[in-house]
């Protein structure tokens, strides 16, 4: 069998977490297979997150260059070239970096290549059954990718259970020797952080999220009276923003902030893969959402169907009576 | 600056209910609109920009048979210079690589500076920019929402990334950049645009002129297929509410109360 | 001894005799007024022709109406009656000007009687001018009227230039006052029959004042009145052409020249069918002179009165437009750009900047929802739409479309549809369980093979109508009220297509001819002899936009009919405590002037209590627009329909009544936003007429919230 790499994504020390996920995603193809964790980085941060990945992955190759403090994929890209041994399975999570190196990876490994995996079926002689999304997720597919010269896999993030106790005592193995030179011909200059905007809302334990179903940026103001009343924030999906209804700021999901409430009120949200990714912590989600077969209904704890236009106003005033805040 | 851009046409999901057909095979395609992929339109727009501002000529070019060629008028309405139909019996079938190797064979018959592409499509992949520029050895970046021309040899990208933050970058050229939507405000296309550019010639080199082993493309050449399309089982899912609004609007509230959401 | 007082001519105190001064005076003026004309008549030459010479009886007409009747001035009384004085006064008094010019006041005898009546006459123009322009000076200065402020973003006022032509228009009255005045008062001191002077007029007044004067200072004033109002005249003359009051000259060519289809729209060129129109190089207004000779004509004819403004809807909402200003500020760029000594100045480019973004702002140019509402005010019948909608061709030209209008028109290119939804789903609407087996409605799929038609009406639902989940209630009371008459009718189902009536009105023309050469096609196949419809856009599109289909007429119009006829009968209203009130659709009533067959349908229901708003027939107030408008995103401070709402409750109505669907649209959203929900409610007429016909099982088709009642309040409609 094949060897399985899983590139770790880390920041500030800590192993991102679809280095959990990605120990399901490898068990779903060959439970028995050898699975390597590969991290690149530099400096005392890099060796953390190795030592922190001993738990859980058996072994952790460690790419350590001063080049590669800053997570470039393309030169992460070569040193992966190097390194990894042909007809292996690479997996990496699907998001802006994976996105970035995955496809480029295939091709100079000759391997195969599939994207945003929700689901792995296993191995049919030299051929791996996996299931995948298309149409912005309205439909599910089933693939059937030949993986006899190796294959680069990226994975949804969430998809896969997250391996939280593996019982393993890793060794990290530090093969920053073997990459060689790198030509840098992309070179991370910054990152321009969002702008902070008037409202945090990562630090709220309640949200009211919005999304095309407030209809118009005039209908916001519903949503904003309901937060008022419940001392909650306004927070919304892509959608809103794009059509500048809200600012980017309000955003959550993979493009947007990652929010970790206690209380999440799904208003007018279809439930987009992406903007659930922004969802994390296991928050109590109540939707509503005037489309019964809405996917919001499949995560949600609570749903109703019902026109957000009447129904939050109604609900704000019922909000308003039981905190004993005069009705306006 | 001479730009391509590879384009693609897909069913138009934003308003279209996509069902599956009742083979079970594909989706239902009968009363589907198709149109130009989203983020590849934005690519042509941010194109014909640079374009504008630099000089050179944008080229629009789509692998595909002739229901493919209605994007490249369009976007020739819309302004750029040239279309092109790669197309070839030998294409059918292909998976993600076997596209990525016709375009790469059709950028390796002439000079760009600049390849663009949209990040992802209807199958929602983003792989075949990346593809493209690892055969072209090319560097790549992907969920560009910002260019700046810095001179004739390099450009500044802004990537998008995680919390909305953006990623900066150099990058030197020729290069491959996957576009985001949302990076500028595409112009509008009208009818008599389209009509205008109705009879301008639009090649369409097969594979034996790009020099394209047809055991490198096509069907037999793909190493991931669809096996089928299917909606999943719906699980247990959320409890949905069924009583009168105001039955719901009191057990919202309560939840809400027991959740600690009312403080 | 003086025997009379010399005639100004004859005047020689100065070295030259003033026969010569005032020759050159007269000689250089005219010349300058006419050099002056010359020059401001360049770009029209320079602009798109306009086909204006047709009809010219009709025109004439016009002329006697709007121009010498000043038929829209009393529409603002205070203002209006003025003008209408000073009108009077300078058409009275053109004859007296001439003559004075001329040097015929002294010389050239009238028959008596008329010269008598005639002078009575001129005196008391003269000083009700005169008072009209003290009057106009404080409004000016002191009252200081609402709509003749200038928003800080179009620019300054120009309060100055205003009070300055007021005086010198004040200054005309007082030399001729005075030269009448000194004559008459010489003569009284030489004991001679004077020269009528009308009793408390101006010259008379003064007569009272200069008759302790010398003979010699009564010469002088004499000469120095003649003086006053010849340099004056002259003045005033080549003064007017550089502001607004260039309107003294223009006014009666813009009033001969202007529109006579109400409700039409220019062609993309004149004299460019529709078969040529893939020549022309480039659509739409998009620089100066691309607009036509008549527009041009407008903008040098504003009297900048902010009487459109002032009724403007997106003006009052805050939206950045105001038909005033697309005037004023196009006036001032031919002004700039076409000055009196040079060539017109382009700088580099060859012909002029482009409009947007230079002149005008893009979002000034899309908020307009073509209401009519300015076109219906101006006194000098300036026109707005067809402006906007050529500037908006330009954009839509250039590709410059806002985001948010370009999926509704990518849907309506591929689907007919602004929704994008299938064409198939266009007759959902009559297929409600409930309803269908009440009403069966035929879809005229295409004549028989015997050539029979199925249908001889034709009921055209349009898009909102059929795809809107509200809107469609309004489809099916229409059809239920047909079919209660027994007409025998059918709609074009997947075959219909948008009217297209606010693509075209969005300067998306081709995308218009698309739609509307379909849906041509599909009215002649299916053979019927007349179209009905609901939705006063289509309405007008069918009416004006479209050539060769059969007569249409809106349902307010078939159901008036009808009841006069004594087919339709009502029962009386459940509730008499609920006040109706009508709002005039735009499309309905102004532009096609339906305002008393919907009252009349009204008044026909038993015990139906009506009011009228402030605003209603040609003064209605838009709902906010519709068609792509409801896609369109402004910048605005608060909503159109709001205000429309609020003056629905200021009548005391709580029930508004409309005929058209995007009103209702408009009217429902804003009772929402206004808070006014529970308190009032919108109707459709033909939902109206469905609920209280008389003869019919009714049945719950359409379930609506019940409103509830609540002691001591004004009773709900239930709506059901």
């Amino acid at each position: 069998m094949a060897r399985i790499f899983a590139y770790i994504l880390h920041k500030a020390g800590v192993a991102d977490d679809s280095a959990a996920e990605l120990i399901s995603a490898a068990r779903a193809i060959d439970p028995s297979a050898p699975l390597t964790a590969i991290v690149t980085g530099f400096g005392a941060d890099l060796d953390v997150v190795c030592s922190g990945l001993r738990a859980s992955y058996a072994e952790i190759w460690k790419i350590s260059n001063e080049v590669l403090a800053y997570p470039n994929a393309e030169l992460i890209r070569q040193a992966l070239v190097k390194i990894l041994p042909a007809g292996c399975v690479v997996l990496a999570a699907h998001e802006h970096f994976g996105i970035d190196l995955a496809p480029g990876l295939s091709i100079k490994t000759n391997a195969s290549f599939v994207s945003d995996v929700i689901a792995i079926e296993g191995i049919e002689d030299s051929h791996l059954k996996l299931v995948r999304q298309e149409f912005g997720g309205q439909v599910s597919a089933h693939v059937r990718c030949d993986i006899a010269s190796g294959v680069v896999i990226t994975i949804r993030p969430g998809a896969f259970k997250q391996v939280e106790n593996a019982a393993v005592n890793g060794i990290v193995v530090d093969k920053s020797s073997e990459i060689g030179a790198l030509t840098a011909r992309r070179r991370y200059l910054e990152t321009i952080v969002a702008e902070a905007g008037d409202v945090d809302i990562t630090k709220h334990n309640v949200l009211v999220s919005v999304g095309r179903g407030i209809q118009e940026k005039d209908n916001i103001g519903i949503a904003k009276e309901l937060a008022e009343a419940l001392g909650a924030a306004v927070s919304c999906s892509r959608p809103v923003v794009d059509a500048k209804w809200l600012e980017k700021s309000r955003q959550v999901g993979s493009s947007g902030k990652t929010v970790k409430p206690k209380v999440y009120l799904a208003c007018g949200i279809s439930g987009s893969f992406q903007h659930l990714a922004g969802l994390k912590g296991n928050p109590f989600i109540i939707a509503i959402n005037k489309n019964p077969k809405a996917p919001i209904f499949q995560v949600a704890d609570v749903g109703i169907v019902d026109d957000i236009l009447e129904f939050l106003p109604e609900l704000t005033t019922k909000v308003q009576e039981a905190r004993g805040v005069s009705v306006k | 600056m001479e730009i391509l851009v590879c384009a693609r046409r897909v069913p138009d999901t934003s308003e279209n209910d996509i069902q599956l057909n009742s083979a079970g095979n594909d989706i239902e395609r009968d009363d589907l609109v198709y149109s130009i992929n989203e983020s590849d339109n934005y690519a042509v727009e941010e194109a014909l920009q640079i374009a504008a501002k630099f000089g050179g000529s944008v080229t629009v070019a789509t692998v595909g048979g002739e229901d493919d060629e209605e994007i490249l008028r369009r976007e020739m309405a819309m302004g750029a210079n040239h279309g092109v139909l790669i197309s070839d019996d030998a294409f059918a079938g292909s998976d993600g690589r076997g596209i990525a190797t016709v375009l790469a064979a059709f950028v390796r018959k002439g000079r760009y500076d600049l390849i663009l592409t949209g990040v992802q499509a209807d199958d929602g992949a983003a792989q075949v920019g990346g593809m493209l520029a690892a055969m072209l050895d090319y560097p790549f970046a992907s969920l560009v929402n910002s260019i700046e021309i810095l001179d004739g040899n390099k450009l500044k990208v802004g990537r998008e990334i995680a919390g909305g933050n953006r990623e900066i970058s150099e990058i030197d050229l020729p290069c491959v950049l996957s576009i985001q939507t949302g990076i500028n405000e595409p112009r509008y296309v009208g009818m008599r645009g389209i009509r205008q550019v109705a009879s301008i010639p639009i090649p369409t080199p097969s594979a034996a002129e790009l020099g394209i082993d047809p055991a490198t493309v096509g069907e037999m050449a793909a190493r991931v297929k669809r096996i089928d399309y299917f909606v999943p089982a719906l699980g247990k899912g959320a409890e949905m509410l069924s009583g009168s609004r105001e039955e719901n609007i009191d057990k919202v509230v309560n939840l809400i109360a027991a959740k600690g959401g009312l403080k | 001894m003086v025997e009379s007082i010399q005639s100004v001519p004859h005047v020689s105190s100065l070295l030259v005799q003033a026969r010569i001064l005032l020759l050159l005076i007269h000689v250089l003026g005219t010349a300058c007024f006419v050099y002056i004309i010359a020059r401001r008549l360049v770009p029209l030459f320079k602009a798109q022709r306009d086909f204006r010479f047709d009809r010219p009886w009709q025109r004439l007409g016009r002329v006697g109406k709007f121009w010498m009747g000043q038929w829209k001035h009393p529409r603002y009384p205070g203002a209006g009656v003025m003008h209408i004085l000073i009108f009077a006064g300078f058409i009275l008094l053109a004859t007296r000007a001439f003559a004075l010019v001329l040097g015929l006041a002294d010389t050239v005898a009238v028959p008596a009687n008329i010269g008598h009546i005639y002078d009575i006459v001129k005196d008391y123009a003269t000083t009700i001018v005169f008072v009209c322009m003290l009057v106009a000076m404080i409004r000016r200065l002191v009252i200081k009227p609402a709509r003749y402020a200038v928003p800080e973003r179009y620019g300054k006022g120009h309060p100055a230039d205003a009070i300055f032509l007021l005086a010198l228009i004040a200054l005309l009255m007082v030399g001729d006052s005075l030269f009448a005045a000194s004559k008459a008062a010489f003569q009284t001191r030489l004991g001679q029959p004077e020269e009528f002077l009308a009793v408390l007029s101006l010259p008379w007044m003064f007569k009272g004042v200069l008759v302790p004067a010398s003979l010699s200072s009564l010469q002088h004033i004499h000469f120095a009145g003649y003086l006053l109002h010849d340099v004056t005249f002259f003045f005033l003359l080549c003064y007017r052409p550089f502001g607004i009051q260039f309107h003294v000259e223009t006014s009666l060519f813009t009033v001969f020249f202007s529109k006579l289809d109400r409700g039409t729209l220019k062609p993309v060129r004149w004299g460019v069918p529709d078969e040529q129109l893939e020549q022309v190089k480039s659509f739409g207004v998009k620089t100066f002179e691309d607009f036509t000779w008549k527009h041009m004509l407008d903008f040098y004819s504003c009297a900048d009165c902010g009487r459109c403004s002032d009724n403007c809807p997106a003006n009052a909402a805050g939206r950045p437009l105001s038909p005033r200003f697309l005037t004023i500020k196009a006036r001032d760029y031919a002004f700039q750009h076409y000055p009196m000594f040079g060539k017109a100045r382009f700088g580099n480019s060859g012909n002029g900047k482009p409009l947007i973004g230079n002149l005008y702002s893009e979002d000034e140019v899309w908020s307009c929802t073509t209401c009519g509402a300015c076109e219906e005010e101006c006194p000098l019948l300036v026109e707005y739409i067809d402006k906007i909608v050529d500037l908006r061709r330009g954009m839509v030209d250039d590709g410059n479309v806002p985001q948010s209008l370009q999926k509704p028109l990518k849907a309506l290119e591929s689907r007919g549809n602004p929704y994008g939804k299938s064409e198939k789903k266009r007759v959902d609407w009559s297929k409600a369980k409930d309803f269908q087996t009440m009403c069966e409605v035929k879809v005229l799929d295409g004549r028989h093979a015997d050539g029979v038609a199925t249908a001889d009406t034709l009921y055209f639902v349009d898009s909102i109508t059929a795809f809107d989940d509200r809107m469609q209630s309004i489809g099916r009371a229409t059809a239920k009220i047909l079919d209660h008459v027994g007409t025998n009718f059918g709609i074009l189902g997947a075959a219909e297509r948008d009217s297209g009536h606010e693509v075209r009105r969005f300067g998306e023309e081709t995308l218009f001819m698309a739609l509307r050469d379909h849906n041509v096609e599909a009215i002649k196949n299916s053979g019927v002899q007349r179209i009905v419809t609901a939705d006063p856009h289509a309405y007008n599109a069918l009416k004006h936009d479209y050539k060769d289909v059969p007569p249409v007429e809106h349902i307010s119009q078939f159901i008036a009919r009808e009841v006069k006829a004594g087919k339709i009968s009502f029962k009386p209203v459940k509730d008499e405590k609920n006040v109706y009130t009508y709002h005039d659709p735009c499309y309905l009533g102004r532009h096609n002037q339906v305002y008393d067959e919907p009252r009349d349908v009204l008044d026909a229901i038993p015990g139906l209590n009506r009011v009228e708003m402030k605003r209603c027939r040609d003064r209605s107030f838009c709902c906010g627009g519709g068609g792509l408008m409801l896609f369109y995103e402004p910048k605005e401070e608060e909503r159109i329909g709001v205000k429309r709402v609020r003056m629905a409750a200021e009548a005391g109505a709580n029930v508004i009544v409309t005929a058209c669907p995007f009103c209702m649209v408009n009217m429902e959203d804003a009772i929402k936003v206004a808070g006014f929900e529970g308190k009032m409610t919108a109707i459709d007429l033909t939902e109206l007429v469905d609920q209280q016909i008389a003869g019919d099982v009714q049945a719950d088709t359409d379930e609506r919230n019940e409103v509830e009642v609540q002691p001591d309040e004004p009773v709900l409609m239930p709506w059901y």
